[in-house]
C-alpha cells in the first residue's frame, strides 16, 4: 500500500501528477499518463495492442477509452479540489462518438462544478484531431476536504 | 439459440473461423471464443462465464495490475467499465441471434460501492429491447458470495447501434 495522501500532496505542491499516476497499477497497465501542459491536464493513453477491442477493424476497446476518460477526470477533480483522498467516482456517462483507431489517444477534463464534497467533470478524448473527439463523458466524484475527515 | 451458433459459424467474420473447435458448436463455447479473441479482454483477464436464457455472465478476477487506488487496493473504475461494456455487447449478440457489427453509443455506470479488494467481480447483462437500429442493455456488476446473494458494485445502462446489412466486420466492434 502506497501513502496516496502523500503522493497527492506532493503532486499538488510540485505541480505535477506524473508520480501519482505512475503509482496506479491500472494506469501503468493501459499506458496512461497525465501531464500538465499550458494550464491543462492532458491524459495520454499510448497505443499498445492489448488496448484493442475489435481486432478486425482494428478499434480500441470501449473499456480502455472509458478508463482514459475516467482517470483524466479523476486527476482534474483532484487538481481543482482540496481533497486528501483520490476522488471517488459516483457515476459516469460515456458517449462513444467515433471508433478509436490504433494510435495514441488524449483526453482533457473540465470541471463543470467543484464543490467541497462533489465535483462534476466533463471530459473529452481525441486522437489526431482534437476537434474530432472519439468519446466524451461526464462524471461525478466525491472528494474529501482535509477539515472533513468523516469522508 | 442454435440459430445464433449456426449463423455465426457461417458468417464471413474471419476471426471466428481461425480456430474452429468443438466448443464453437455450443452457444456458450462460441461466446467464450468471442470473448477470448478480444485482446483487451485478455489483457485484463476478462472471461465468459455462462449464458442463461438471454442473460450472459462474465467475470473479472481480482489482480494487482487492475488496482486503481493503491491506498485501498480497490480496482480501477476503468476495469469495471471494460467488464460492463464487454458484457453489454455480448448480451446484444445473444439477443440478435445473428452476426452483425455493433458499436456502443453510450454507457452510463453508477458505482454503488467500491469493489472489494481480492474478490472477483462478475457482471450479468441482458439486452431487453432491440429496434431496427438500436439495442438497449442493462447490466449489473457484483460480487457473488452465494448463488442467492449478490453484492452489487455497479449498475450500467447501455445503448448500441446495430449495423444491419453489414455482414462483414467492416464497422462496429466486438464486445
Amino acid at each position: 500500500m502506497i501513502p496516496v495522501a502523500d503522493a497527492i500532496r506532493a503532486a499538488k505542491e510540485g505541480g505535477d501528477v506524473a508520480a501519482l499516476v505512475e503509482a496506479i497499477p491500472y494506469l501503468r497497465l493501459l499506458g496512461i499518463s497525465v501531464t500538465a501542459a499550458s494550464g491543462e491536464l492532458i491524459g495520454k493513453m499510448a497505443y499498445s495492442d492489448p488496448l484493442i477491442g475489435n481486432a478486425s477493424l482494428p478499434a480500441l476497446h470501449g473499456g480502455a477509452i472509458g478508463a482514459l476518460l475516467e482517470s483524466t477526470a479523476i486527476m482534474a477533480a483532484l487538481w481543482e479540489s482540496e481533497t486528501v483522498v483520490l476522488p471517488k467516482i459516483v457515476t459516469i456517462t460515456i458517449d462513444f462518438l467515433r471508433s478509436g483507431r490504433p494510435v495514441d489517444t488524449f483526453a482533457c477534463g473540465v470541471i463543470t462544478k467543484g464543490g467541497r464534497r462533489v465535483v462534476n467533470v466533463g471530459v473529452e478524448a481525441w486522437q489526431e484531431d482534437r476537434a474530432r473527439p472519439i468519446a466524451r463523458a461526464h462524471a461525478i466524484f466525491l472528494v474529501q476536504p482535509a477539515d472533513d475527515p468523516a469522508g | 439459440m442454435p440459430g445464433l451458433v449456426k449463423s455465426l459459424l457461417h458468417s464471413p467474420a474471419p476471426r471466428l473461423m481461425t480456430s474452429p473447435s468443438e466448443k464453437l458448436n455450443t452457444p456458450a463455447g462460441l461466446l467464450e471464443a468471442i470473448t477470448q479473441m478480444v485482446p483487451h479482454n485478455q489483457a485484463i483477464g476478462l472471461r465468459f462465464v455462462s449464458l442463461e436464457a438471454e442473460r450472459i455472465t462474465m467475470a473479472l478476477p481480482y489482480a494487482e495490475r487492475l488496482v486503481g487506488n493503491p491506498a485501498t487496493g480497490v480496482i480501477h473504475g476503468g476495469a469495471i467499465t471494460a467488464l460492463l461494456d464487454a458484457s453489454c455487447g455480448l448480451a446484444v449478440f445473444v439477443k440478435l441471434g445473428a452476426p452483425m457489427p455493433i458499436a456502443t453509443l453510450d454507457l452510463r455506470i453508477d458505482y454503488l460501492r467500491p469493489a472489494t479488494p481480492g474478490k472477483e467481480v462478475r457482471a450479468r447483462a441482458e439486452c431487453f429491447r432491440v429496434t431496427h437500429h438500436v439495442a438497449f442493455v442493462r447490466c449489473e456488476a457484483f460480487h457473488e458470495e452465494r448463488p442467492e446473494a449478490k453484492d452489487v458494485v455497479a449498475v450500467a445502462n447501455g445503448t448500441f447501434i446495430l449495423f444491419r446489412g453489414r455482414p462483414h466486420w467492416s464497422a462496429g466492434k466486438t464486445p
